[in-house]
């Protein structure tokens, strides 16, 4: 029994919590993605760097606040920031709208062009980060670090296995926990919402119907100046922050976003958390966990690990070109790519 | 035609000192252009500063006088160092030579010019452990630690705890691979088991996954062969978060004071070790450097200083300035028994020697040649008591 329960708090330790704190840092970040492929109709290769950008306001941000001795502890002040990197994303988000996206929409141009284009807004967020706060990784997590300590739950139950649980976990779920629903609210509820969804899923009879595609283009831009500020700070939050590695992120993203269905919000969730599980899951070494469960004599001499963790990106791809070729619509029925 | 008298007088007192004292030339062949030509030039200048020393003396063979002679090794073109080396062999007619730096070129050196030509090398640099097995005659020295001698000192550091098993992780590239194997084999060597070897790739975000294996692993201590401004500090960060490992060691890459300023009081009881020397010789020889006009605490000048004194202290031991009859005096002088001898007293024991008695070089670097020929090195153990870096000795 105490075998038992020891493989059990191993493997929420190291699989279930970390898994569901990124999982949820990839959902908000695949709703951002499918959202903008629903009602704009491109892939947005910008994304991973327009949330570098939102939390590169929200670090500097949270510094001036902390020289200011303003803080909320024993939550992290840059929860007190997120308002400011909001409003700041967005104008750059309906800045770039603005000066290119725009231009194509009026020309009516094809997909991939748009696709292009937000490669080039990419490389240009992206340079603009570099120089605004650089390359390096900054540090801007304050307040209190854990909810439970390993060693203090050790203690607390006489286990040999330790959990941890990291405040910026704990906020990452409920903060997703709150975004997710209050977006759905919006999208199934609200005028506006239900006008959006119209604009995705028929454009031409949306138009018919009096929407004025400007001001949909307009509250998609919030939405994701929202979704993206949020992911970005809440992954910086609970690993690190890095310009390079929002980049990375892309691929996770797209992932998770094409897994759903691109362009299926709900869909963009699910995905998330089978990415994130899958990652986790898959270079994981299993010997721990296995020796408490199994007997004696099978307890494995090998780690079980099925992946080097240095492969963690190849599953994520691994998923997305299984999916592409097999279920291409995704698992909840969205656009094919 | 004044030229000329000029020319022929010139001649006729080179040869005339030719006769009576005899010459003796040092090769110094060093990266002069190529990747590290920032640091050879305090190099050059640190076996310069030996060479002048012994030939002000005139104390060498009778009073001999000594001169330099310079070439590049280019750090990284073999063809070019080898031809050099030639050069310095068959035209300069040098009688031994410091050199080279970088461990690629050092190898070519060896084997198509030195051994061929039965010249002494003593490079004041070149780490890598591949020299330490490699063919030499008995020609090839270094006043420079094996990179895998870390290893050895790391794994008696943990046995001399009472560590009965650790994990080793590393940056993936050649310093940690090459360092992790070593600390396996050396801690393997005196009895203690190593659970897993894994590499972890620098500038990552997050690290809970490399920890997660290392922990499923297990071990009493983490051995995190990385640097503390890049990944290292990660890992550090996630074992202490999941609580997978909360006592580690930090070799060389992790050493400084950023350590601390990350993780104070949480890394209570690990230890670490990095090269370090509480010998008085490069005090002295910082002391030689500010007189002459060049900078001792720069990369490898004191072994370089070093590296020409031992070639020359070998030469009057043996009487001799041919590299077959003065290369196995080199690991003579080099260690004990026998009188200390420190930078600036080369010519108290260039008089020992002749009067027949043993001396035991310190130098600047504190050289002791163990094995095939090369330095043992010296590093400084530490552990983090408090939340700051202490020295508990020198190993």
């Amino acid at each position: 029994m105490v075998d038992f329960l020891n493989a059990l708090v191993a493997l929420t330790n190291y699989i279930l919590v970390p898994a569901v704190a990124y999982g949820s840092q990839l959902a908000l970040g695949a709703l951002g993605i499918t959202l903008i492929y629903g009602i704009l109709r491109f892939s947005n290769f910008a994304h991973g760097d327009t949330m570098a950008f939102g939390t590169m306001v929200v670090i500097l941000t949270t510094w001036w606040f902390q020289d200011m001795g303003i803080s909320i502890a024993p939550l992290p002040t840059a929860l007190l920031a997120l308002p400011i990197g909001i409003i700041v994303t967005l104008a750059l988000l309906l800045g770039t709208d603005r000066v290119v996206y725009r231009f194509y929409r009026k020309a009516k141009a094809a997909p991939i062009i748009f696709v292009m284009a937000s490669l080039g807004v990419m490389f240009i967020t992206n340079g603009i980060v570099r120089f605004i706060i650089g390359p390096n990784e900054q540090r801007f997590a304050d307040g209190a670090r854990f909810i439970i300590k390993a060693r203090e739950f050790k203690h607390m139950t006489g286990l040999s296995e330790g959990l941890a649980i990291k405040v910026s976990q704990g906020i990452t779920v409920v903060t997703a926990v709150i975004v997710v629903v209050a977006l759905f609210w919006f999208l199934n509820r609200t005028r506006t919402g239900k006008s959006m969804r119209a604009f995705s899923d028929n454009e031409d009879l949306a138009l018919l119907s009096g929407i004025n595609p400007e001001r949909v283009v307009t509250v998609t831009w919030v939405l994701v100046a929202i979704l993206a500020t949020i992911a970005g700070t809440l992954y910086g939050l609970d690993k690190s922050y890095k310009p390079f590695t929002y980049f990375q992120l892309l691929l996770p993203m797209f992932a998770a976003a094409i897994v759903g269905g691109l362009g299926n919000p709900l869909g963009a969730i699910a995905g998330g958390f089978v990415i994130s599980f899958s990652e986790v899951g898959v270079t994981y070494a299993w010997k721990k966990v296995l020796v408490y469960l199994l007997p004696e004599q099978w307890a494995p001499d090998s780690l079980v690990q099925l992946m080097s963790t240095d492969y963690k990106f190849a599953v994520s791809f691994s998923i997305l070109v299984l999916v592409l070729l097999f279920r291409p619509t995704g698992i909840f029925k969205g656009q094919s790519v | 035609m004044k030229k000329f008298l000029l020319a022929t007088a010139a001649m006729a007192i080179v040869s005339a000192s030719a006769v009576y004292a005899k010459e003796v030339k040092i090769g110094i062949e060093l990266g002069f252009t190529g990747p590290i030509e920032s640091l050879t030039p305090g190099m050059a200048a640190g076996a310069e500063a030996a060479i002048k020393e012994v030939s002000a003396s005139g104390a060498l063979l009778d009073g001999a006088k000594v001169t330099a002679v310079r070439a590049d090794s280019t750090c990284i073109d073999s063809g070019a160092a080898k031809a050099a080396a030639e050069r310095l062999i068959t035209s300069d007619k040098v009688d031994g030579i410091v050199g080279a730096d970088c461990s690629g070129v050092t190898g070519a050196i060896l084997q198509s010019v030195a051994r061929p030509n039965g010249m002494v090398m003593i490079s004041p640099s070149a780490t890598s452990p591949a020299l330490s097995t490699a063919e030499d005659d008995g020609l090839f020295f270094r006043t420079a630690p094996s990179d895998a001698r870390q290893g050895q000192i790391v794994a008696d550091i943990l046995k001399d705890k009472g560590v009965k098993s650790i994990a080793i992780t590393y940056t993936n590239n050649d310093y940690g691979k090459g360092l992790a194997d070593a600390i396996k084999s050396s801690f393997e060597a005196v009895g203690g088991k190593v659970t897993i070897v894994a590499a972890h790739e620098d500038g990552k975000a997050d690290y809970s996954a490399e920890v997660g294996a290392l922990a499923s692993a297990g071990g009493d201590v983490l051995v995190v062969a990385g640097y503390v401004d890049q990944g290292g500090s990660g890992i550090v960060r996630a074992a202490l978060d999941t609580g997978a490992f909360d006592t580690f060691h930090f070799p060389d890459g992790m050493i400084s004071d950023k350590l601390t300023e990350n993780f104070g009081k949480d890394i209570d009881g690990s230890t670490g070790d990095n090269p370090g020397t509480d010998s008085p010789g490069a005090a002295i020889l910082k002391k030689i450097g500010e007189k002459e006009g060049f900078d001792s605490t720069s990369p490898f000048v004191p072994e370089s200083y070093d590296a020409a004194a031992l070639l020359m202290l070998a030469m009057q031991a043996a009487n001799s300035t041919n590299p077959a009859d003065y290369k196995s005096k080199i690991m003579e002088v080099a260690n004990a028994p026998g009188i200390k001898i420190f930078p600036g007293e080369l010519a108290k024991a260039l008089k020992l020697l002749k009067e027949g008695k043993d001396i035991d070089y310190v130098g600047a670097s504190a050289v002791e040649l163990i094995g095939p020929g090369e330095s043992k090195g010296n590093y400084r153990e530490i552990v983090i008591k408090d939340g700051k870096i202490t020295t508990v000795r020198y190993r």
